[in-house]
């Protein structure tokens, strides 16, 4: 085993399902080029040609469309989107061609595409570099939807998204393309649609969402000194959803947290909290908690973006109030900075 | 602008009259049922205008994959021929091609090359650019058509096509059925360029413009267009003018919206029906009236067989609603 990181991954991935099956291919605004998508698509290009990796038009509506054509004749396409905000331009396909497809035709046809969408909070990237939009997708029947938390997860899943003869869309917080774990060499697959407990605890479930599960480690070593043990869940498919895995859970806490990295209204979150509470209303001891983005458009100037992020911080108060514990002084604890690992300007 | 530069063998004269008659009977099937409330999904009828995908599909011989608005029933037929699975959907029934959960604006029949036609105008075109790349990269030797009318022409996504196509070196054939309106809507009153083909062309794409109404001018153009784009690895625009006789959607005629005179479309089109031309061309060939009404009541018969076939089929069980949302391998 060696250390790999969250980009690595998707890039060892991509490669080996590009070795294993020719049909596979990876396309999409700035794919091929030098920043390679955070370097998740470096080196493809060098390795399987142009033909099967390669650069589009800034015409994201007829790209996805295009791959959908690819994919029911046979291909078996990667779309890559370094934004979800430039994706929203894929949704009519997506939306109205890719997800029914399958359904419209009686299921004859499969629609084996995959289509990754950078999401997250950079250096300042206001209003339109910076949503996740979960729920705008796993609203949409016919879309499976994921979005892996750690290198391994990543790796796995991707495999399993490309393998997959249905249209995954697969979320990918920049801020996790540094991080790294152990990460075996070989190929496998995680099966879509299977949550895991990231980490084991018995006061208070925190179902954490791409991102917000390095801040919800963070929030459990903390409360963990005054004795608090939290369990963190993370779906890593949100779209179909592994129900009973976050039920069983709740259960067994009675109190729960969802941590989103997106807005709350309307957002996955109330989702998730609707099937809490239909499946955990007599084991529940507190009410389901929400936290995500403030509902206000992202700011850019530092200080407003501090407030409109949820952090580790903020489970912390969060799982305080559920608990009835008092708000416990956290000057001296050592929170996530991103600017320790990057500065601007993209 | 005509390209029937010469007659074409009696053979093929006899073929794309068939299959004209079969779109044009299939339809008026439709028109005279329709109100008995067991077709119950939107028509968008091709009547009037079938001579462009019949001249365009025969002139595949089969190997295209078409994709095709929701004006699909001409598409559909002239492709396929398949009337069993054609009434089978339009009845909602379990043989139909997306087992009555598709309708007139989703038909599918990705094995008999028609893939799926759509009922969001030009969401259809940038699918046929990818099933394109796929035919060059599988080897498969097929010609990715989609068809289209002037309205998808104010959209977007079709230049982010065309431009793609023609730079990405694909052999697609973009076939716009210009018909002149979107609804009712003229095209002067949504696009400023007098011809759609002279913007296209700069983007890298060999233009074609055909006003002759006929079958087997359209037919020679597809197969000039398809041979080109192949040979020089590039897109074809085919233009082709048409006219729709009846409403946008519906079984009617739209003479009292009042957007378009009755007696001029009579006179500059309906009179020179593609039709009624085709069938006087096989008289010309020598094909004799009685051939000819043999020819039609095989079809006319065909077309009952199916309808019969139809509506003896299943109607889905509820338990199909949340059949096939996913694929699920055989």
């Amino acid at each position: 085993m060696r250390k790999l990181d969250y980009a690595g991954a998707i890039r060892e991935a991509t490669t080996q399902e590009m070795e294993r099956d020719s049909r596979v291919f990876v396309y999409g605004i700035g794919v091929p080029t030098w920043s390679s998508i955070f370097g998740t698509t470096k080196g493809i290009r060098e390795k399987f040609g142009e033909e099967r990796c390669f650069d589009t038009p800034i015409s994201e509506d007829a790209m996805t469309g295009f791959g959908l054509g690819a994919a029911i004749r046979g291909l078996r396409p990667i779309h890559v989107h370094i934004r979800v905000d430039f994706m929203i331009l894929a949704t009519n396909q997506l939306i109205n061609m890719v997800s029914n497809y399958t359904y419209s035709t009686g299921g004859k046809l499969k629609v084996p595409l995959v289509v990754r969408a950078v999401i997250g909070r950079g250096w300042g990237q206001g209003a339109q570099h910076s949503k996740s939009l979960f729920s705008n997708f796993t609203h949409i029947p016919g879309l499976k939807v994921i979005a892996p938390t750690t290198p391994s997860d990543m790796k796995g899943m991707m495999i399993s998204a490309i393998r997959d003869d249905n249209p995954v869309i697969c979320f990918e917080h920049r801020w996790l393309y540094w991080a790294e774990e152990d990460v075996p060499e070989e190929s496998y697959e995680i099966p879509l649609g299977v949550g895991r407990i990231l980490r084991p605890g018995k006061d208070v479930t925190v179902v954490g969402l791409s991102w917000m599960n390095v801040e919800a480690r963070l929030a459990a070593d903390i409360l963990a000194k005054r004795g608090v043990s939290v369990e963190i869940v993370d779906p890593r498919t949100l779209a179909p959803l592994d129900e009973n895995l976050i039920v069983e859970s709740v259960k067994r806490t009675g109190r729960c947290i969802i941590a989103d990295c997106d807005w709350v209204d309307s957002g996955f979150s109330a989702e998730l909290s609707a099937r809490i509470n239909e499946k955990c209303f007599g084991k529940l001891k507190a009410p389901v908690k929400r936290i995500g983005f403030a509902q206000t458009p992202a700011p850019t100037v530092r200080e407003l973006e501090n407030e409109f992020y949820p952090n580790a911080r903020t489970i912390v108060h969060a799982v305080e109030d559920v608990l009835g514990l008092e708000a416990a002084n956290l000057d001296g604890e050592d929170f996530f900075s991103h600017e320790r690992r990057f500065r601007g300007p993209f | 602008m005509s390209f029937a530069r010469e007659p074409l063998p009696k053979a093929t004269a006899i073929q794309l009259f068939k299959s004209l008659y079969l779109a044009r009977r299939s339809e008026e099937y439709i028109v005279k049922h329709y109100p008995e409330n067991l077709m119950r999904t939107p028509m968008h009828m091709s009547m009037g205008q079938e001579f462009v995908c019949v001249g365009v599909c025969s002139a595949l011989e089969g190997k295209a994959d078409v994709f095709a608005s929701y004006r699909s029933h001409a598409a559909f037929l002239a492709q396929t021929h398949d009337t069993d699975r054609f009434f089978s959907e339009l009845y909602g029934r379990t043989s139909g091609t997306g087992e009555g959960k598709g309708g007139s604006m989703h038909l599918a029949a990705p094995d008999q090359g028609h893939i799926l036609s759509s009922g969001v105008v030009a969401t259809q075109i940038p699918v046929a650019v990818g099933a394109a790349f796929a035919n060059r990269q599988l080897k498969t030797g097929r010609t990715a058509v989609v068809f289209f009318g002037d309205g998808a022409a104010d959209a977007g996504v079709f230049w982010e096509s065309i431009n793609a196509a023609a730079l990405f070196k694909l052999p697609v054939i973009f076939v716009c059925e210009d018909n002149g309106y979107a609804v009712d809507t003229p095209r002067e009153a949504r696009q400023m360029s007098k011809s759609l083909s002279d913007v296209v062309k700069p983007f890298g794409a060999d233009t074609y413009e055909d006003d002759s109404g006929d079958v087997e001018s359209v037919y020679s153009l597809a197969k000039e267009a398809v041979a080109k784009a192949h040979r020089d690895r590039r897109p074809a625009f085919l233009n082709i003018k048409c006219c729709r006789y009846l409403e946008h959607v519906g079984i009617g005629t739209d003479w009292n919206w009042g957007y378009r005179d009755q007696a001029t479309v009579e006179r500059e089109w309906i009179d020179r029906d593609a039709l009624k031309v085709q069938r006087k061309r096989l008289a010309e060939h020598q094909v004799s009236e009685a051939a000819i009404a043999a020819i039609e009541d095989e079809i006319d018969k065909a077309i009952q067989a199916s309808v019969k076939r139809a509506s003896q089929a299943p109607i889905p069980t509820p338990d199909r609603l949340h059949a096939g949302v996913f694929y699920e391998k055989a």
